[in-house]
């Protein structure tokens, strides 16, 4: 038994403390301002980056009817993120009257695809499946899928989702290879992603043949991978869900200027939505920064008291 | 002697990729090494499935700690496996009317579907949000300003973290945005030039430094030096 | 059939064939990298032609290939297990390989002191190879007989599902020593607070950029990309391994010297406008597949 033992102090407790107490902060942080906007519907503004904006650029420059391909490589663990975004895009799209070609290189992407597109073209009347916009679904392979349609689309995917042969499809008439497409977006989490399509399909064509203008979305940690390639391989970058919220941001002020009493149903805010519980959350990881500091020097001086 | 032939198949496998990138003849190589690949790994999943229910078996039978969650394992393993393979809830193609096993596995509605939807789907998804709060204890736990390095970073950090955030914008939306002398102190546009400048620049000598590793470690093994991927050494 | 239509024939066969022939035998484009792939393979076999004849090679201590033996000396000690994840990708990535090269030289320390050593995968041809690296490891130490192949087991291809049970089995287990060398993504950091959380020495590396940050805040020790690349030939010691090391350093001071070239170049032509150095930095930039 130790004799002049004394019980901790305020700041060793803080050191120690139970880690479930920072998480408990951190559900608060984020929930509370998630109800907070479901109630209220109101979202912070965003100021577009010039990466964002390039993105957007990219789709809006297109004259109305280009074709668009368009890789949703995420599953839904990072739909969280990378939904929005996709989704967005789609819209984006839409509002163009461009055509889709979409699919996944990710085996549990298949679903994200059919509902994305159900989701944002299942209320116009205008599009019309294998006519101006199309899921090819799931393809196994990777690289080497991205290596395929470099030469030929349709050895890499034979049939669309729905196993109708592409030379059936109205759609994808003239469309032999990737640079048939007048834009590639891909919506990435992560491999095989945005970094792989730049490697494998965008250099390859920005040496010889047509250039393939390519714009990439993709989550927080990856952004940084893809940065190297902004603004030669890539004319944009949609990083994270800032970056969604963003765009987001950009297609909806464009809704507005074109009909200044439409009203933006609230899913295609959710990028939006989403930037309240970011703050907060971001305001907390700060704090915890600072006390974890504060208690850090603290015993540093007791220490050398002592 | 299974060895030799091991790496013969690396080496050759190995140097094909790498000649099909410059050679137009072996143009179509490279794809056909990866698709050889991609159907061994296929194959390889009977194995795992056979590894997966040996060992949760094997836990269940001896009821160790945790055994309960290899009885969920193998029971969402089975029942994921049946419904898929059985393709139960599944209509037939509206092509192929008459034909029971003509519609595809995840149609909408069907047993496999449902499991994506209200189980994988918010399990993944909730797995993943985990991050945010394991991202915070890190953060306490490990973010200390031991050294003028230390400092640096933790004050990148909280640019970075204010500045993709409208805390951000708020914070320093006195600084007038239309004057270029100042405009890049303001958080968000900071945040902005960290981002494309320095942790460009740092993670461009990375991938640098990376590519060269991979290079090193991929003509290792296409000349046979290094074998240890196969057990023991060379 | 008619003399014409055979004709025809005949001359689309022969316009086939001459297409065929005329094709060129080097993929257009990539000679800028062809030369460079050449510079870095001639660095590389260089170094190992020096090891080869006795040249010396220094190797800068690394820190968390030093910890090895510490960290599987302290796991036995406690009594507790020794956990080594190779990463979740397959075997056709380099960082795999690297990861299961790395585990036959940790299996062999973990050999040698009688440890508990569990490899949990994420895919099957993962497993296979690297029950192979460990029973070779055992073979190696002298202990045949300490080789469990069960210890070395699938989980799932799943991401998630593969971390959530390796999480559930360290929270249950509770190994002493986590060792993570392989390709991770975001499961990287949930495998080291776990391990944090149970007060595991931790010594991970990897090659994926995103993921280093949180191995070094969660970790003990983090090999950063090349290091993790150097750390099979750190740890065997082999004069052909550490002549590796070497012509990685030359190919990387090439690179420098290439980049600081082109850098000062392309300054030079933007500052004083000279047309000389804009037309040969752009030509540079197009030939390394930059683009316009």
């Amino acid at each position: 038994m130790s004799h002049g033992a004394h019980a901790p102090s305020l700041v060793d407790r803080i050191d120690r403390i139970d880690r479930r107490w920072i998480f408990l902060a951190m559900f608060l942080a984020v929930a509370v301002p998630i109800l907070w906007v479901g109630v209220t519907g109101r979202t912070f503004p965003e100021t577009p980056t010039p990466a964002v904006q390039g993105a957007f650029d990219a789709l809006e420059s297109l004259p109305p009817g280009s074709k668009v391909a368009i890789s949703m490589d995420f599953d839904p663990a990072s739909a969280g993120e990378l939904q929005p975004m996709a989704t967005a895009i789609v819209r984006h799209c839409a509002m163009r009257g461009h055509s889709i070609c979409a699919m996944t290189l990710w085996p549990a992407g298949g679903p994200i695809v059919d509902a994305t597109l159900k989701d944002v073209l299942g209320g116009r009347p205008e599009y019309r499946y294998g006519e101006n916009y199309v899921s090819l679904g799931f393809q196994a392979g990777n690289e080497g899928v991205m290596k395929q349609v470099n030469a030929d689309m349709a050895a890499a995917f034979p049939t669309d989702a729905r196993r109708t042969p592409l030379a059936d499809l109205p759609v994808m008439k003239g469309i032999r290879r990737i640079t048939d497409f007048d834009l590639l977006v891909s919506v990435s989490a992560g491999y095989p992603g945005a970094k792989e399509w730049v490697q494998f399909t965008v250099s390859a064509t920005l040496t010889s043949g047509k250039p393939l203008r390519f714009v990439a979305g993709s989550t927080g940690v990856q952004t940084p991978q893809l940065i190297p390639y902004y603004p030669t391989q890539m004319a944009g970058i949609l990083g994270a869900i800032k970056g969604a919220a963003e765009y987001e941001f950009l297609v909806n002020d464009a809704v507005r200027r074109a009909d200044p009493a439409a009203s933006i149903p609230a899913r295609f805010q959710e990028a939006q939505r989403r930037m309240a519980p970011q703050l907060f959350g971001h305001v907390l990881m700060i704090a915890l920064i600072i006390l974890g500091n504060v208690v850090f020097f603290a015993r540093r001086a007791r220490g050398v008291q002592a | 002697m299974s060895r030799s032939v091991a790496v013969l198949i690396a080496s050759l496998a190995g140097i094909t990729m790498v000649l099909s990138k410059f050679l137009v003849p072996l143009g179509d190589a490279e794809v056909k090494v990866a698709d050889w690949f991609n159907v061994l790994a296929a194959i390889a999943f009977v194995l795992g499935g056979a590894n997966l229910l040996k060992m949760n078996l094997l836990a269940i039978s001896a009821r160790g700690p945790g055994w309960g969650y290899s009885a969920v394992t193998l029971v969402a393993f089975l029942v994921t496996l049946g419904v898929g393979v059985l393709k139960a809830g599944v209509p037939p193609a509206a092509a192929f009317p008459d034909v029971p096993f003509s519609g595809e596995k995840d149609v909408a509605g069907s047993a496999l579907w449902w499991l994506y939807e209200y189980a994988m789907s918010p399990i993944t998804g909730t797995l993943f949000a985990m991050l945010a709060f394991y991202v915070a204890s890190a953060a306490f736990r490990a973010f200390r300003a031991k050294n003028a390095a230390a400092i640096f970073l933790l004050a990148t950090a909280f640019v970075v973290l204010l500045g993709r955030t409208y805390a951000g914008v708020l914070a320093t939306s006195w600084i007038p945005h239309d004057n270029a002398w100042v405009s890049w102190l303001r958080l968000e546009n900071l945040s902005a030039v960290i981002m494309s400048v320095f942790t460009n620049a740092g993670t461009r000598a990375m991938i640098i430094g990376i590519a060269i590793g991979v290079a090193a470690t991929s003509l290792k093994i296409m000349l046979g030096l290094d074998r240890s991927y196969l057990g023991g050494t060379r | 059939m008619t003399f014409a239509s055979v004709a025809l024939v005949a001359q689309d066969a022969a316009a086939a064939a001459s297409a065929e022939a005329a094709k060129p035998l080097f993929v257009e484009g990539r000679g800028a990298i062809g030369l460079a792939l050449l510079v870095v393979s001639a660095a590389i076999v260089g170094g190992i032609l020096w090891a080869r004849s006795g040249g010396r090679v220094t190797v800068r201590r690394m820190a968390g290939l030093d910890a090895v033996d510490e960290a599987v000396g302290r796991a036995t000690e406690m009594g507790r297990p020794i956990l080594y994840v190779p990463g979740i990708m397959d075997m056709d990535n380099i960082m795999t390989v690297a990861g299961v090269t790395i585990l036959g030289h940790v299996a062999r320390t973990v050999a040698e002191y009688d440890a508990d050593l569990e490899v949990p995968t994420s895919r099957s041809i993962v497993m296979a190879s690297a029950r192979s690296a460990v029973q070779s490891a055992y073979l190696a130490a002298g202990r045949p007989d300490g080789y469990n192949p069960d210890r070395i087991y699938y989980i799932s291809d799943e991401q998630f599902a593969y971390v959530a049970a390796t999480s559930g089995m360290m929270a249950r287990r509770r190994p002493a020593a986590c060792f993570y060398f392989g390709c991770f993504f975001a499961e990287s950091l949930i495998l080291a607070e776990n391990g944090n959380a149970i007060g595991a020495i931790q010594i991970a590396g990897t090659a994926e950029t995103a993921q280093l940050p949180f191995f070094v805040a969660a970790c003990d020790y983090t090999l950063i990309g090349e290091e993790f690349f150097a750390a099979s030939a750190y740890l065997s010691g082999e004069p052909d391994q550490l002549g590796t090391l070497l012509g990685q350093d030359l190919a990387k001071a090439a690179c420098w010297l290439a980049v600081m070239a082109a850098a000062v170049a392309g300054t030079i032509a933007a500052l004083a406008g000279n047309e000389s150095f804009a037309a040969g930095v752009a030509a540079l930039r197009q030939a390394m597949g930059g683009g316009g």
